[in-house]
């Protein structure tokens, strides 16, 4: 065992996409702050200057607040985690500049944690969860991981746009909005509740990967035609995409023999999704690990949770080193920390 | 008699009208909406012994396909006698290991000059004929296409069975496949493929698991 292992505290600071967030971690594992602000578009979807702007706006706020709420002097912080990569440039930059300024205000460390890899690790905090296959589903990401000598590897992935970004497009092709704070996909699932009948879509499985363009066109097109209720189509269109996504990670699963499956990203929030993942883990004898709404879209506490692990291992970067990775890969990081 | 029971379909070693068949039975999924359900298991019931013939076409064995029930979601096909290569590649002396592997090399080449991916190549998918004969089996994770790319990780990945089967002479047997493959589809589509390759391992996603 490497690093320092005396009390201290992370503050970890995610800026991807159009979520900025702070958390505050003990490297006992307690997340003592989690605080975010969104950026939301007047219409269509994320611009990242935009959201960068925004970022930088709420930035000083953000930062307070998550320590105000932790309890924690800014001078007893130990280490400062920012995500690194993979997301939006300008989105990315901001954080970092950030949290450079800190580490280099209070003369700290500084780490630069992957976003994909923070997601599984808070998700393996909060459900205890040792040793899963993940299921990473979210705007940007449709990632299918596991642990296999000393890396996560990518099992399967989307080989054209996210299920989270297929589904806010067709939200909005839909004409559906944001109301009331609940997100598009919220909207999406609470028409499909009320769906009874199933249209055949476009089902696309390669292997372990996805495919999810083929299915957005022609959910669209049935909506242009009007001759179905938008219930069913949303229905139909949640139905294709989240059993593309059982079937792929049921594979990974039966190939892996692993025992646990741990959902998570901003789409894990969806009770359909996670009623089907839990159904086919069972059938294998396997636990369902879903994490918590908290926990499991963009937030600042997986990024120090996952900063404290890196810290205790040396994985710290010079802050003149300290550049984004706009596509950093999950397979590409080091994780000394899992199969101690 | 079930012989293995896979993500998606149960295999079953029977006898039917005098004949010693495998059965291939697709599985309902109790996760999925009941329509959805069936139209998956339908198109693939129907999907696989269209590629199986497509393959013959091309030139390379498969099994002999009796009898295809979508009710049932069920494939009865030939039961083919003889070795999985997984078998007998270790017990081979050189000369005869160098042939073999060349020969598959061929005939994965005809499956891909025809537009064919078979999804799975491993050595166990693969059987020798006491007659000298090779069939190629599990057409399951199958798909049509020319593009480079889907060549590419159908060969990767048929590396990667190797490196984890037969890792005494891996590298060998994979440099004589696509030899083979070579002789089959010509020099400047399989340098293509094997640049393919090349890219697929750097790109770090399908790095063996050992």
């Amino acid at each position: 065992m490497v690093g320092c292992m005396r009390k201290g505290y992370c503050l970890g600071i995610e800026s991807t996409a159009d979520d900025f967030g702070v958390g505050i971690a003990s490297f006992e594992g307690e997340i003592l702050a989690n605080v975010n602000h969104s950026y939301t578009p007047e219409k269509g979807g994320i611009h990242p200057r935009e959201a960068a702007r925004h970022h930088a706006k709420v930035a000083g706020k953000v930062i307070e607040e998550a320590l105000e709420k932790s309890g924690i002097k800014i001078d007893n912080l130990s280490v400062i985690a920012f995500s690194q990569g993979p997301g939006l440039g300008p989105c990315l930059r901001t954080g970092a500049t950030a949290a450079r300024a800190l580490a280099t205000y209070l003369g700290i460390p500084l780490v630069g944690v992957n976003h994909c890899l923070a997601h599984i690790e808070i998700g393996k905090l909060v459900t205890e969860a040792t040793d899963p296959i993940t299921l990473y589903v979210s705007g940007g990401n449709t990632i299918i991981a596991a642990f296999e000598a000393g890396r996560y590897r990518v099992f399967g992935e989307t080989l054209d746009i996210a299920v989270g970004n297929c589904l806010d497009v067709f939200a909005r092709e839909a004409g559906l909005k944001p109301e009331n704070g609940k997100a598009l996909g919220r909207i999406v699932e609470e028409m499909a509740i009320k769906g009874r009948k199933y249209i055949t879509l476009p089902y696309t499985v390669k292997g372990m990967d996805l495919s999810f363009s083929g299915l957005l066109t022609a959910a669209v097109s049935l909506l242009h035609e009007k001759k179905h209720r938008l219930e069913d189509v949303c229905f139909s269109f949640q139905e294709t995409a989240f059993s593309m996504l059982t079937e792929v990670t049921e594979r990974a699963l039966a190939h892996t023999e692993k025992r646990e499956v741990l959902l998570t990203g901003g789409v894990a929030a969806n009770k359909r999704l996670q009623s089907m993942l839990k159904t086919m883990a069972e059938e294998h004898d396997a636990r369902f690990c879903g994490v918590p709404r908290e926990y499991s879209p963009d937030n600042g506490a997986m990024i120090a949770w996952t900063g404290i692990l890196c810290f205790k291992h040396n994985l710290t970067v010079p802050v003149e080193k300290s550049f984004v990775k706009l596509k950093w890969r999950l397979d590409e990081v080091e994780v000394p920390w899992v199969g101690e | 008699m079930l012989i293995k029971k896979g993500a998606e379909a149960s295999l079953f070693l029977e006898e039917w009208h005098g004949l010693k068949v495998i059965l291939k039975k697709r599985l309902s999924k109790k996760y999925r909406v009941p329509e959805l359900d069936r139209t998956i298991q339908i198109q693939r019931t129907k999907h696989e012994p269209h590629v199986i013939h497509r393959a013959k076409e091309a030139g390379v064995p498969t099994p002999v396909i009796y009898m295809v029930d979508l009710a049932e979601a069920t494939i009865v096909m030939e039961y083919v006698e003889g070795k999985q290569v997984k078998n007998v590649l270790n017990e081979l002396p050189t000369e005869k290991r160098i042939k073999l592997c060349r020969y598959i090399g061929e005939l994965i080449g005809k499956l891909h000059g025809s537009g064919i991916i078979h999804g799975d190549l491993t050595t166990s998918n693969m059987i020798l004929t006491p007659t000298g004969k090779m069939v190629f089996i599990d057409f399951g994770l199958s798909e049509q296409t020319m593009e480079v790319e889907a060549k590419g990780v159908d060969l990767h990945l048929l590396k990667r069975a190797l490196h984890s089967t037969h890792y005494l002479y891996a590298d060998e047997c994979f440099e004589t496949i696509m030899e083979g493959y070579e002789k089959t589809v010509g020099e400047k589509e399989a340098k293509l493929v094997l640049e393919k390759i090349l890219e697929i391992e750097k790109r770090g996603r399908y790095v063996s698991e050992r």
